[in-house]
């Protein structure tokens, strides 16, 4: 759905996707990562298990939601990718506990 | 690595990084008041501007002259004073002025003097059939992937809507090498002719030629088709092709990718909910402040600037954000606003600024079709209600927004009406046969970003605060 730009000279970040290593870019929301990934990053609706994409990308629309680190219902947007960074793509409802 | 505010109490705390709010705490900072600015995003610069200290898209022109004017105001941000905090949510505002911002999964709480709400805009919604459907996206999302990761489209990709983002996003995807198939155009064949009135100062305004080279520019490469009278996305669990009716003729092509933009509207929510007074704007179609000639609002000591102002694009947002921040030095530090442009000079250049709005909001005000959708399409996409879901509350009983949460939970989801709220407002206003200030809005609260329970509960409390709460 998207490529990279051959300018773009940022260092690489390796962060896990449901366990698999993924490579992302220094400077990655974490949305822009699982779009640029190539992977199937659909996440499923907490109300009818629809599946969805992030829709705006700033913060306002919550279909980037992820499990970022442990922690459910993280808006991808917003989050910046960091080394070593676990993400698992959330089905549903945000679990209790996470 | 996240830093909670340095102090307590401020002079003046400017939410919001993006042109205004850089300009106002500026502004503000250089004043001599004590200045804070809260911005939810990794870096500064808001959407015109975002990742304008970090974009990996070396070659200048490719995002044009007018993104790295945002340079600018945030190397004069940063020579100034202002204290400054990215990563910052702001989740509640009142009318005592007193603010709080989860940042880091730890909320804090401060008080101000007086607040400059910069919070700008976000796109209209655009509720067609299929909207919510993975491969499709805003206009300002794909421009965002663009600036901030140089990321392009790459597969299937069609743009459809209309307005002066849509072609600048076009042009910028070109420039860098990325695919678009077709360009879908929605714009009224009859807003040509009412927009005409007001074509001079367009035609006169800076706006005017920029606008037509970026248009010749991207028609030249990319096929065009304009009079669109109806729009869908469909697919199995993922977009794959796009249908429309242009002139009569229904045609549907393959695709991975669909962009959707009409225009953008003030980003309402911190504003609403600190209690400030909004009217409905019949010619931009939303939701906007009251605000006198400096920007302050109905709320004391509140301002608003920037497109959260009623929507004035980046130029008329700087200028927006000085005149704010200058009422506000007048206020606090009367001696210091010697120092700043006079007001008469910041209202000529908001004056420039605003130029040629008015044909640009007549031209590109959307069609009605495409802003009070029917039957089965979504409406509220946290929820999963549709059009028909709201008209068959409507005819039950449902008055307005309000009501109709307790029948469909519409603009109770995670977006908290972002998404749905001028779509429920006219829907149910063309229902029932009333003017959307009557129909009005949501009643918007704190918190006005979801923050967990957890974070609540982590929050200090003075005794007082365990008294007021606690029996015996």
């Amino acid at each position: 759905m998207f490529r990279r730009s051959e300018q773009d000279k940022r260092p690489q970040v390796q962060i896990f996707v449901d366990g698999v290593a993924v490579a992302a870019r220094q400077g990655d929301t974490v949305s822009a990562a699982l779009l640029a990934s190539g992977r199937d990053a659909r996440r499923s609706t907490a109300v009818s298990g629809a599946p969805r994409l992030p829709y705006c990308m700033m913060g306002v629309c919550f279909d980037c939601l992820v499990t970022i680190d442990g922690v459910g219902n993280r808006q991808g947007c917003l989050v910046p990718v960091a080394e070593g960074m676990q993400i698992e793509i959330q089905k549903g409802k945000r679990e209790i506990g996470k | 690595m996240t830093v909670a505010p340095r102090r307590e109490d401020y002079d003046v705390v400017v939410i919001g990084a993006g042109p205004a709010g850089l300009a106002a705490a500026a502004t503000s900072a250089e004043a001599g008041l004590s200045t804070l600015l809260l911005d939810e995003n990794i870096g500064p610069g808001g959407q015109v501007f975002r990742a304008i200290s970090s974009t990996p898209v070396t070659e200048r022109d490719q995002l044009g002259a007018d993104y790295w004017v945002g340079a600018d105001l945030v190397q004069t941000l940063r020579a100034s004073n202002a204290e400054v905090i990215q990563r910052a949510t702001v989740w509640s505002l009142d009318r005592n002025l007193e603010i709080a911002v989860s940042i880091g999964g730890a909320s804090a709480f401060i008080k101000a003097k007086r607040v400059i709400l910069a919070t700008g805009a976000l796109e209209r919604p655009f509720p067609i059939p299929g909207w919510t459907l993975p491969g499709v996206m805003t206009a300002g999302a794909a421009q965002t992937m663009l600036k901030s990761s140089a990321m392009v489209p790459d597969g299937r990709t069609v743009i459809a809507g209309q307005g002066p983002l849509l072609w600048l996003l076009a042009a910028q995807i070109l420039r860098l090498g990325g695919r678009i198939d077709r360009i879908l155009d929605t714009t009224e064949r009859g807003n040509y002719f009412a927009a005409l009135p007001h074509a001079f100062a367009f035609l006169t305004s800076p706006y005017f030629a920029k606008g037509l080279s970026m248009m010749r520019e991207v028609k030249a490469k990319v096929q065009v088709v304009s009079g669109l009278t109806e729009l869908a996305a469909a697919g199995d669990g993922q977009l794959a092709s796009v249908s429309y009716v242009a002139g009569g003729k229904r045609e549907t092509i393959p695709a991975d990718l669909l962009l959707l933009h009409q225009g953008v509207v003030p980003n309402v929510n911190l504003a609403m909910a600190a209690g400030i007074e909004h009217r409905w704007d019949d010619l931009q179609l939303c939701w906007s402040p009251v605000l006198d000639a400096s920007g302050n609002s109905s709320v004391a000591g509140i301002a608003i600037a920037g497109d959260g102002a009623g929507i004035g694009g980046a130029n008329a947002a700087v200028v927006r954000g000085r005149i704010a921040a200058r009422a506000a030095v007048e206020a606090l530090a009367p001696a210091s606003a010697a120092k700043l442009p006079a007001t008469a000079t910041l209202r000529a250049e908001l004056a420039k600024a605003e130029r040629g709005r008015l044909f640009l909001d007549t031209l590109f005000r959307p069609a009605p079709q495409f802003r009070i959708p029917s039957d089965d399409t979504i409406v509220c996409r946290c929820e999963e209600v549709t059009a028909k879901d709201v008209l068959d509350s409507v005819a039950i009983g449902a008055t307005g927004p309000n009501q109709l949460k307790a029948y469909r939970r519409t603009g109770m989801g995670p977006c908290q009406g972002r998404l749905c709220g001028l779509t429920v407002t006219e829907l149910m206003a063309q229902a029932r046969g009333k003017t959307p200030q009557e129909i009005g809005y949501y009643r918007l609260r704190a918190p006005v970003k979801p923050i967990t329970l957890a974070e609540l509960a982590a929050v200090p409390k003075s005794e007082a605060d365990v008294k007021a709460v606690v029996r015996g």
